[in-house]
């Protein structure tokens, strides 16, 4: 089992070094090369989330990314930002994405989450074990070699 | 890659055409590009996603707040994209049915194309 972890202070500019680093273990940890797409996004959702719920919160804390390959490919995001922050985490129908009273960032979190939901088939989202925060947990299959 | 962006103007659409990674880095500068489109008085906007890498719910969030602001003065609003993975992006997210979407700045351009930005 190999584990690679990655902590980034909550900049946006960081979600991409997140996302590149997340795919190059997917590829090494023997994910579908056509699977590889939705990784990237999916790691780099995960990312924006925590990082924007931490620059909401004031929070300087590390954003964390582990990733291991087992016996598949698991990727944890986890953030420090209060518990009910991810309260709220749901699909939107489409005839209120463009609704006006919808606010920008309720939208985005929206969006995100669909596009998580959409291209994880197992996907968790639960609280830390210690201390605020919560962890984005995917699993991707991976082919043994 | 870097976000790249480039406007130029066809059959009196404006057309924005972007490139590289839209994300939450870079998705700050395509909202602020898109309102100086609009407070210079564009109204039949397009979007061309043809050289777009990469598109997170951040990016889309700008595309839909464009859309809404269009549609306040009176515009019209659409975007190109013909890469089924980004297509894919607009279905998981219901955005397909709310954003006109062409194949081609052609077909996004041509008088009443992209309809009432609705």
């Amino acid at each position: 089992m190999a584990t690679v972890r990655l902590s980034f202070s909550p900049a946006p500019v960081h979600v991409r070094t997140a996302r590149l680093v997340g795919v190059a273990v997917a590829r090494r940890a023997g994910v579908a090369e056509e699977l590889l797409d939705e990784v990237r996004l999916a790691i780099g959702e995960a990312c924006t989330r925590a990082v924007t719920l931490h620059r909401q919160y004031g929070l300087a804390d590390l954003v964390t990314v582990e990733m291991s390959d087992s016996d598949s490919y698991t990727v944890r995001v986890i953030d420090h930002a209060p518990i009910e922050a991810s309260v709220g985490l749901a699909k939107l129908p489409p005839d209120e994405l463009a609704d006006e009273s919808l606010t920008d960032d309720a939208l985005t979190t929206g969006v995100g989450f669909a596009l998580l939901a959409g291209f994880v088939d197992d996907l968790q989202v639960r609280p830390v074990e210690d201390g605020p925060g919560t962890e984005v947990r995917m699993i991707w299959p991976v082919a043994r070699r | 890659m870097e976000l790249s962006l480039a406007t130029r103007t066809v059959a009196e659409h404006t057309v924005l055409e972007v490139g590289g990674e839209v994300d939450v880095y870079t998705a700050p500068r395509l909202r602020e590009r898109l309102i100086e489109l609009v407070d210079a008085g564009a109204r039949d906007v397009v979007v061309d996603l043809e050289r777009v890498e990469f598109l997170d719910s951040t990016g889309l969030g700008v595309l839909v707040g464009a859309l809404k602001r269009l549609r306040t003065a009176q515009g019209t609003f659409g975007l190109v994209c013909a890469k089924e993975p980004l297509l894919k992006i607009f279905r998981i997210t219901a955005l397909d049915q709310v954003f006109p979407i062409f194949p081609t700045v052609e077909a996004a351009t041509e008088r009443d194309g992209s309809g009432p930005a609705s």
